[in-house]
C-alpha cells in the first residue's frame, strides 16, 4: 500500500504478566509473559514472514511461514504459536529457514492467479509482500490457481466482493467473524487443497453476515476486498477520525485519495473499538457526498414559498434580523435553539452560547431530551454524575451482564461484539426486554434469564429484583455502610421489602414469572462482578428517570459500582449524546451539569463572556413546542436535528413549527423539519470539520477534517456567522480554541486540550489536575456526590393504557443497518438490508385480525394513524407490536403520544396503545405528507431539489 | 402553557415523590419545579392555583403553593419573572 499502514504485531500484545527477556537475532528484548515470539520480534522491529497471523486474532499456526529456530529445541517451531520464555535464544533468519519459507510460498503461489499487476489489492497484499520477503523467484509446480478459477465472484454484498480464486484459505476471515465480530457467518468447507471459505448461505448477502467488515480487514489477499478500492484504486493518505453514527464512538482511519474517501478502516489503537467496526461506520459514509446535500444557504418568507439561494452573509443577516424582530415583538423568551448530538462538542457549546449570551435566555435543549435525559437526571441524583460509570473495556471483567431495554447487536454493534466475547468466555447474561432481541439466543450465547416483561413495567421489575436482594439477605452490607447514605438506604430497603414489590406481587401485570425474577436477582447479586447496560427501553417511558434510579439502587445494594467489571452504563444512541449533554445543552444547566441558578458558576461564565446571563431555567423541546402551539414561542434555531421526524406526536410538533415565524434549520439535507423552515444553513459532515465527539464511556475522541466543507463553512463557523450577525462578539479561528474555553469553564474538562488528545489519542472525563489522563472508571473510592443516594422508586403505571379501541401496545426500536431517522443511512446502499419500516406482529394477534405476512396494515392510536407492511414474528409477545422509525415516509411518530418522563419530559416512545387492521391504502397523514413534501422543498430555479 | 398540561406534569412529579414523608415530598415537588420549569410555565401554574388549582393532586398542590408563596406572594402578580 502506498500509505503507511497500522503496524501488525502478528499476534495480540499482552498487557499484563511478568516481564520475560529473550534474545532475538542477538538482540535482547523484554516483553510480558504470554507474548508470542513473533510479536516479541515485531516489537523490536523484526517482521517474521507470516500469512495466517494478524494481531487482531489469536494465533492459528496453519501457514508455516513464520518458522524460527530456537536454541535447545528441535525442529523449526512456528513463531506465532510459540510463547516467549526467559532466556530463550531465537533466530529468525538462517539458510534453513529461508529454504523452508520459500518452499511454503512456492506452494501458495502455485495455487494463486498471477494477475498481480491488475489486481485491486496490488500494493496492499500480504501474499505479494511475503513472496518478496522470502525471495521467491521460481514456482516449479505450475501456477495460475486453476483450481479456484471456476468459482464465480460473489458481489452480493453492496460494499465488498468475495473472489474465491484468490483465497489462500488462511482462515483469518473465519476467525475474525468468530472472535472479533462474534457472528460465526463463515466456515472452511472441504479439506486439504480442496478447502474453501463458505458463507452458509447462497452468498454473503443471503447469509448471517452483518457486513461488519472484520473479515475484509483480516484478509491478507484481494479475496475479500472493498468495492470502493476496486473502483477507485489504493488510497494515498490517511486521516485519523471518529465515526459519526452511534455512541460507541469508533476510531477510524479515513483512507483518502486527495479529498475523496476511498475507505474507512477501523483503528486498532482506537480505545472504544480496538480495530473493529460495524456496517455503518465502516461502509455507510456515502451520504457525505450524496447529491441531495444542500450546499447553498437559502431563505424564504413563508414555508409555502420556494426556497431562494442566497449568500452566507445574506442568510446570516436575514436570520439575525428575524430573531431580533421576534424578540422585540414577543419578548426575549420567544426564541430558542436546539443543539445536535450529531455535531461536535465545540459546535454544541457554541449553539448554547449563542442562546444564552446572544438570545439572552436559557431556551436551549438537545435531542438527548428525547433519548437519554432520564439518564442524566437519574445517575446525577444517585451518584452525582450524569454519565455511565465504566469504560467499554470493563465488560471483559464482568461475570454477570444485565442488559435492560437495549439491543446492542443492532444499535451498538461494536460494543456488542466486546460483550459477546465476554459471554462466550462464560459470563452469565440476564436480558430484560419485552422483545426477544438477538442476544437472547445467538451463536454460542444463550441468556441465562430473559425477563420478557410487558412494556411499561420496568420499574416494577427492578423493584422486584431489589425486593429479592433485600429480603433474601443478599445486600452487600459492608459496601452500603461504607459508601452510601445509610438513612436513605434504610427507608429504601423498607420500601422494596413490601409485599407489593415482591416478584409474586408484580407477576400479574409484568407478565414475568416470579421464579425467573428471583433467579435473576440471585444471579446478579451473587454471581461475581455484575454490570448493567441499558438503552432507550429504560429511558423512553413515563418513569424513565425512576427506572434509572432503580438500577442505581440495585447496583449500590449489591456493591456493583466503583471498580472494573461492574457499573451502570447507558448505551447512548447518537454519537455525541454524551458530549451534547456535557456541553450545557440543557435549559437548566451550564456545561459540566451546573445549574443556571448557581451564582458562582454563572459569574464565571459572565466574566469570560462579558454578558449578563439568565439565572432561570429555559424551555425544553416539548415545552417550546407547547408554547409555540399556544402562540408565545416564535423562533427556533435547530442545528442538525430533525424534530419533525424524530420527536413524538408529529402532528403536535408540526403544528408548533407552523406557528413559528422563523425556523432556522442547519443540516446536510432538506430534512422533514426543513419543510417548516424559513432559513436553511447547509451543514458539514464529520469529514469536513475538526472537533471532538464524546462517546458513551465519556471518551473524548478527535474528529479530523479530511476535506473542505461542501458549503464552504463548517458548522461551528456557521454558528459563528449567525452569532456575529446577532451582534455577539465571539472570535475563534479553530475549534481547538473553543475546547480551550470549555476547559477553562468546566472543571471536569479542565485538563482537556487538542494537544493532549493528539498525544494520548483520547481521554475520558473527568480530566483535570486530579486525573490528568482522564478517568476510565468513576466512583472508585467515593461517589462524586459523596455518599451514594438510594431513592424510593415506586411503580406508577403509565396513563397510556390499552383499551378496547386500542388493545395492542406498540413499542419502537432500531435495526443495525439504519441509523436513527435515516437521514444518513437511507442515502447509502444500506437500504439493501432495510428499505422500509415494517410492523412486527405476533402470529396470534395477526391471525385474530386476518393479517398475513406482507399485508399493508393501518396502525392507529389516539394521536394518529399510519400504514406499514406487516411482518409476522414471534420475537414479540402477543399483545405487543414493534416498529422502527428509520424512514420518514413511515411516520411512526404520527402515532406516538405526548406522554413523557415525569422528571425530564423524555417522551414515552416505548409504549403506545394502538389498533392494527388490514388496509389497502396509505394513511391520510402519509398521503398529505407525500403531496406536500415536494411543494415545501422547492428551490427557485432548480428542478431537482425536491428529489 | 395550558393549565391542563402543567397540572398533568405537576401531578406526575408528585407521584414520584409521594413515597416520601409528606413534608419532604412537598419540598421535593417545589424544588423540582423551581429547577426545571421556565418562569413563564411557573407563572401560568400560579395563575391556575389562584383560580382554584383544579385537578392538582394534594402533594403537588401543597408543594406548588409553597413555591408560589416564596416566588410570587399574593399581591405580586408578576412573580417568577426572570
Ligand atoms: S463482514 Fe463481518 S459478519 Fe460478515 S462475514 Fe465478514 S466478519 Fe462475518
Ligand atoms: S478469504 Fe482471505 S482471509 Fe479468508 S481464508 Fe481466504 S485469504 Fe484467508
Ligand atoms: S459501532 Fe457505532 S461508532 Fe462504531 S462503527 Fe458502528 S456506528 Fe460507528
Ligand atoms: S503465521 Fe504462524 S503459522 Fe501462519
Amino acid at each position: 500500500m502506498s500509505l503507511s499502514r497500522e503496524k501488525d504485531y502478528g499476534t495480540p500484545l499482552r498487557g499484563d504478566g511478568p516481564i520475560v527477556t529473550l534474545t532475538v537475532d542477538g538482540v535482547r528484548v523484554s516483553v510480558p509473559a504470554g507474548t508470542s515470539v513473533m510479536a516479541a520480534a515485531s516489537t523490536m522491529g523484526t517482521q517474521i514472514p507470516k500469512l495466517c497471523a494478524t494481531d487482531m486474532l489469536e494465533a492459528f499456526g496453519s501457514c508455516r511461514l513464520c518458522l524460527v529456530e530456537i536454541e535447545g529445541r528441535r525442529g523449526t517451531p512456528a513463531s506465532c504459536t510459540t510463547p516467549v520464555e526467559e532466556g530463550m535464544v531465537v533466530r529468525t533468519q538462517t539458510q534453513r529457514l529461508a529454504d523452508l519459507r520459500r518452499g511454503v510460498m512456492e506452494l501458495y503461489i502455485s495455487d494463486h492467479p498471477l494477475d498481480c499487476l491488475t489486481c485491486s489489492a496490488n500494493g496492499d497484499c500480504e501474499l505479494q509482500d511475503m513472496a518478496g520477503a522470502v525471495g521467491l523467484r521460481e514456482v516449479r509446480y505450475g501456477h495460475d490457481g486453476e483450481r479456484h478459477r471456476t468459482v464465480a465472484k460473489d458481489e452480493s454484498n453492496p460494499y465488498f466482493t468475495f473472489d474465491s480464486s484468490k483465497c489462500i484459505v488462511c482462515s483469518r476471515c473465519v476467525r475474525a467473524c468468530e472472535d472479533v465480530q462474534g457472528t460465526f457467518a463463515l466456515t472452511i468447507d472441504g479439506r486439504g487443497l480442496g478447502s474453501l471459505v463458505a458463507t452458509g448461505g447462497p452468498d454473503f448477502l443471503g447469509s448471517e453476515c452483518v457486513s461488519c467488515g472484520a473479515c475484509v480487514q483480516a484478509c491478507p489477499t484481494a479475496t475479500l476486498n472493498e468495492k470502493s478500492v476496486i473502483e477507485m484504486g489504493a488510497p494515498t493518505r490517511a486521516v485519523n477520525t471518529t465515526c459519526a453514527y452511534c455512541g460507541v464512538g469508533c476510531s477510524f482511519r479515513a483512507e483518502m485519495q486527495g479529498d475523496k474517501v476511498v475507505r474507512m478502516v477501523p483503528s486498532k489503537d482506537g480505545k472504544a473499538n480496538e480495530g473493529h467496526s460495524c456496517v455503518k461506520g465502516r461502509f455507510a459514509w456515502g451520504y457525505a457526498t450524496h447529491k441531495d446535500r444542500i450546499t447553498k444557504p437559502m431563505i424564504r418568507a413563508k414555508i409555502t414559498d420556494p426556497w431562494r439561494e442566497v449568500s452566507w452573509d445574506e442568510a446570516f443577516a436575514h436570520a439575525a434580523s428575524e430573531f431580533r424582530r421576534i424578540q422585540k415583538t414577543y419578548g426575549r423568551d420567544a426564541v430558542g435553539g436546539i443543539t445536535s448530538s450529531r455535531c461536535t462538542n465545540e459546535e454544541t457549546f457554541l449553539v448554547q452560547k449563542v442562546v444564552r449570551a446572544g438570545f439572552g435566555n436559557n431556551n436551549v435543549d438537545t435531542c438527548a431530551r428525547v433519548c437519554h435525559s432520564p439518564t442524566g437526571y437519574g445517575l446525577k441524583t444517585a451518584f452525582g454524575t450524569s454519565a455511565g460509570t465504566q469504560d467499554f473495556k470493563s465488560v471483559a471483567k464482568a461475570d454477570v451482564i444485565m442488559v435492560i431495554g437495549a439491543n446492542p447487536t443492532d444499535a451498538h454493534p461494536v460494543f456488542a461484539s466486546r460483550m459477546k466475547r465476554r459471554l462466550r468466555q462464560g459470563a452469565k447474561l440476564i436480558v430484560i426486554d419485552p422483545r426477544r432481541i438477538d442476544l437472547v439466543r445467538t451463536a454460542h450465547i444463550e441468556a441465562d434469564h430473559h425477563l420478557a416483561l410487558k412494556p411499561g413495567t420496568n420499574v416494577a421489575i427492578i423493584n422486584a429484583l431489589a425486593h429479592v436482594v433485600v429480603t433474601e439477605g443478599l445486600v452487600n452490607e459492608a459496601y452500603v455502610r461504607e459508601r452510601c447514605d445509610l438513612a436513605d438506604f434504610e427507608s429504601w430497603a423498607r420500601f422494596v421489602a413490601q409485599e407489593s414489590n415482591a416478584p409474586e406481587g408484580v407477576e400479574a401485570f409484568t407478565g414475568v414469572p416470579a421464579a425467573d425474577v428471583r433467579a435473576a436477582a440471585r444471579l446478579y447479586a451473587t454471581g461475581g462482578d455484575g454490570a448493567i447496560y441499558y438503552g432507550l427501553g429504560v429511558t423512553e417511558h413515563s418513569q424513565g428517570s425512576t427506572m434509572v434510579m432503580g438500577m442505581a439502587n440495585l447496583a449500590m445494594a449489591t456493591g456493583n459500582i466503583g471498580r472494573d467489571g461492574v457499573g451502570v452504563n447507558p448505551l447512548r444512541g447518537q454519537n455525541n449524546v454524551q458530549g451534547s449533554c456535557d456541553m450545557g445543552s440543557f435549559p437548566h444547566e451550564f456545561s459540566g451539569y451546573r445549574h443556571v441558578s448557581d451564582d458562582a458558576t454563572r459569574d464565571m461564565f459572565e466574566n469570560l463572556w462579558g454578558v449578563t446571563l439568565s439565572a432561570e431555567p429555559g424551555l425544553r423541546i416539548p415545552n417550546m413546542l407547547d408554547e409555540a402551539v399556544d402562540g408565545r414561542f416564535k423562533g427556533l434555531y435547530i442545528q442538525g436535528e430533525d424534530i419533525a421526524q424524530s420527536d413524538p406526536d408529529t402532528k403536535h410538533v408540526t403544528l408548533g413549527l407552523r406557528n413559528m415565524e422563523c425556523v432556522i434549520v442547519q443540516d446536510l439535507f432538506l430534512n422533514e423539519t426543513a419543510k417548516y423552515a424559513h432559513v436553511f444553513f447547509p451543514g458539514a459532515s464529520f469529514l469536513e470539520k475538526d472537533g471532538t465527539f464524546t462517546n458513551a464511556e465519556r471518551r473524548i475522541n478527535r474528529v479530523r477534517k479530511t476535506m473542505a466543507p461542501l458549503a464552504g463553512l463548517a458548522d461551528w463557523e456557521v454558528t459563528l456567522g449567525f452569532a456575529s450577525a446577532l451582534g455577539c462578539d465571539f472570535s475563534y479561528d479553530h475549534p481547538s480554541q473553543i475546547m480551550d474555553e470549555i476547559a477553562a469553564l468546566t472543571p471536569t474538562f479542565a485538563g482537556v486540550s487538542y494537544a493532549k488528545l493528539d498525544e494520548l489519542g483520547s481521554v475520558q472525563w473527568p480530566c483535570n489536575a486530579q486525573a490528568p489522563e482522564g478517568t476510565p472508571i468513576m466512583h472508585m473510592d467515593r461517589f462524586v456526590r459523596g455518599k451514594g443516594k438510594f431513592m424510593i422508586t415506586e411503580f406508577v403505571p403509565t396513563d397510556e393504557r390499552t383499551t378496547q379501541r386500542f388493545p395492542l401496545i406498540l413499542t419502537t426500536g432500531r435495526i443495525l443497518s439504519q441509523y436513527n431517522v435515516g437521514v444518513q443511512t437511507a442515502r447509502t446502499r444500506n437500504n439493501v438490508w432495510h428499505d422500509e419500516d415494517v410492523l412486527e406482529i405476533h402470529p396470534f394477534d395477526a391471525e385474530q385480525r386476518g393479517v398475513r405476512d406482507g399485508d399493508l396494515v393501518a396502525i392507529s392510536s389516539r394521536s394518529g394513524e399510519v400504514a406499514l407492511h406487516a411482518r409476522i414474528s414471534e420475537r414479540m409477545q402477543p399483545g405487543v407490536v414493534y416498529t422502527t422509525f428509520h424512514h420518514a415516509t413511515s411516520g411512526a411518530n404520527v402515532i406516538t403520544t405526548d406522554y413523557s418522563d415525569w422528571a425530564t419530559n423524555c417522551p414515552e416512545y416505548k409504549v403506545t396503545a394502538v389498533q392494527v387492521q388490514r388496509t389497502n391504502r396509505w394513511s391520510d397523514w402519509q398521503a398529505e405528507d407525500r403531496a406536500s413534501a415536494d411543494l415545501m422543498r422547492r428551490v427557485e430555479g432548480r428542478a431537482d431539489a425536491a428529489e | 402553557m395550558k393549565a391542563d398540561k402543567l397540572v398533568y406534569m405537576a401531578n406526575q412529579i408528585a407521584a414520584f415523590f409521594r413515597a416520601q414523608p409528606a413534608a419532604e415530598a412537598q419540598t421535593a415537588v417545589a424544588e423540582h419545579v423551581r429547577s426545571f420549569w421556565s418562569p413563564a410555565m411557573r407563572r401560568d401554574m400560579y395563575e391556575h392555583l389562584r383560580a382554584g388549582g383544579e385537578g392538582l393532586d394534594p402533594v403537588a398542590r401543597a408543594g406548588l403553593e409553597t413555591l408560589m408563596e416564596r416566588e410570587a406572594p399574593a399581591g405580586r402578580t408578576s412573580g417568577a419573572s426572570g
